[in-house]
């Protein structure tokens, strides 16, 4: 059976933990560089994106984590995780991981009072997903290798780059686990 | 179909906060302190917990002038509080576009009968309880969020650690009770029924449980995140320690690594000196600022 590690620095890793658990593979909250050799693919969850970021950077995880990224490990990033994820940030210096060749705009959509639930087109899913969105980011610029996979009013929200999958919203707050069983099929 | 303001984008910017610290600021200088720090989300207000304590009077919702200044300097959630009951507070601090409202004790009560209806706000609420029956009837008004009441601006985490003790004895009780003795414990604790069975059933509350009220140091976050509850509150205990910098960091490592006592002890060394604290027992009941509110 497969087992998917969910980077547990902060955020909604109890809500992936347990999305994943229902399509009947076994997760790993992951701390530490060592576990990440322990585990088929990757999840960057829903959280304050400075928050992990300065955390991966005090303890050590930024290296290993591109390290098994380039090495071919599926890794797929929510919202602070698809932030993390992008090769540049188009308002700020924080630190990424850069694995994904995309310029990502933070807080795009605005504050919190204007988070939002909408149906969403996703390419490759025959019915709209739940999309929720929560003072998420969107993607400014896609590189050549870059797949569109949903936008809203032609910003990308959805994309694919080889293994590396990235939504600015979160299915671990819905009951639909197409998107996580997109990141399975990848391993 | 693009809909704001739901239950789900309301508790879920709460889950997402999950793991993390928000730390009281009451100026810009100090909300990127806390940012840089790693805070998830900053408090802004105009005196912390400690101060107001301290001063007396009457404690109100903070000058739009800061609010908009602090989120001017930070990309983090801000969050801001009005006092309880007081509904026109809470509705100019949504128009400010703060992320979270936070209808607190720490402020002078508006309505010692009415807790505000949140229901009627596209911004999302976090409010303390004591005890389960609180947190419930806190739900029910549309709180997407809870958080312990503890003692606030005492640097004394005994009152946080008694409070989500009770919650999460009440929560095992009412889990192990027959669905015919569910009415009877709604009516007892004061909580609206449909929410007391759906925490039986599920074992769970319903939204995020947050630390508050006089976590002052990284053990006491940790000792927090091992109670149980997501993440932690700190009020006056990072700008009222000798080295805000160092403890706002500190607290934000230890909530992070709460199960791993070597690396508590390696962010608390050298730190300095910790919030002054106070004995609760010393305190008149009415310097209580948990018994605010119902």
């Amino acid at each position: 059976m497969s087992r998917i590690g969910v980077l547990a620095l902060q955020g909604d890793v109890a809500e992936h933990v347990h999305m994943l658990e229902s399509l009947g593979v076994d997760a790993l909250g992951v701390k530490k560089a060592d576990q990440l050799l322990e585990v088929d693919a990757l999840i960057l969850p829903g959280g304050e994106s400075t928050t992990i970021a300065k955390m991966a950077v005090r303890f050590g995880l930024i290296d290993p984590i591109r390290t098994v990224i380039d090495d071919g490990l599926p890794v797929y990033g929510t919202c602070a995780g698809m932030i993390f994820l992008a090769s540049t940030i188009s308002d700020g210096d924080q630190p990424v991981i850069g694995a994904l060749d995309v310029v990502v705009r933070r807080n795009a959509f605005g504050r919190q009072n204007e988070s939002f639930e909408a149906p969403l087109d996703v390419d490759d899913l025959d019915s709209p997903f739940p999309g929720v969105f929560i003072r998420a980011p969107w993607v400014d610029k896609v590189g050549a290798d870059v797949e569109v996979l949903a936008t809203i009013d032609d910003h990308p929200v959805m994309v694919r780059q080889g293994r590396i999958l990235a939504t600015s919203f979160h299915p671990e707050l819905t009951d639909d686990g197409r998107i996580h069983e997109m990141l399975l099929n990848l391993i | 179909m693009v809909e704001t303001g739901t239950d789900r984008v309301k508790r879920g910017l709460a889950l997402n906060l999950k793991g993390g610290v928000i730390m009281d600021v009451v100026n810009a200088d100090q909300a990127k302190i806390a940012e840089e720090a790693g805070a998830v989300a900053v408090m802004a207000l105009e005196r912390v917990p400690a101060d107001i304590r301290k001063d007396g009077g009457v404690a109100r919702m903070s000058d739009p002038n800061m609010i908009d200044e602090i989120q001017a300097a930070v990309t983090v959630p801000v969050m801001a509080k009005c006092r309880i009951g007081h509904f026109a507070e809470a509705a100019v601090l949504q128009t400010l576009g703060v992320d979270y409202v936070d209808e607190s004790e720490v402020l002078t009560p508006a309505d010692e009968e009415h807790h505000i209806d949140k229901w009627a706000f596209t911004t999302p609420f976090v409010c303390g309880a004591r005890n389960l029956g609180e947190a419930l009837r806190r739900i029910g008004e549309g709180a997407a969020m809870i958080r312990t009441k503890g003692e606030a601006g005492t640097g004394n985490v005994v009152e946080a650690v008694r409070h989500m003790r009770t919650i999460t004895n009440e929560m095992r009780a009412i889990s192990a009770m027959g669905d015919e003795q569910l009415m009877s414990a709604a009516r007892d604790m004061g909580a609206p029924y449909d929410i007391v069975k759906e925490v039986a059933e599920t074992g769970v509350l319903p939204v995020v449980n947050f630390a508050a009220g006089g976590i002052a140091t990284p053990a006491d976050a940790a000792l927090m995140m091992g109670l149980g509850v997501d993440g932690v509150f700190v009020g006056s205990g990072i700008f009222k320690s000798s080295d805000p910098d160092g403890y706002a960091r500190a607290i934000v490592e230890a909530t992070t690594f709460w199960n791993e006592p070597e690396v508590v002890g390696k962010v608390s060394r050298g730190l300095g000196t910790a919030m002054p604290g106070i004995e609760i027992q010393s305190l008149q009941d009415s310097e209580r600022l948990a018994s605010r509110g119902w």
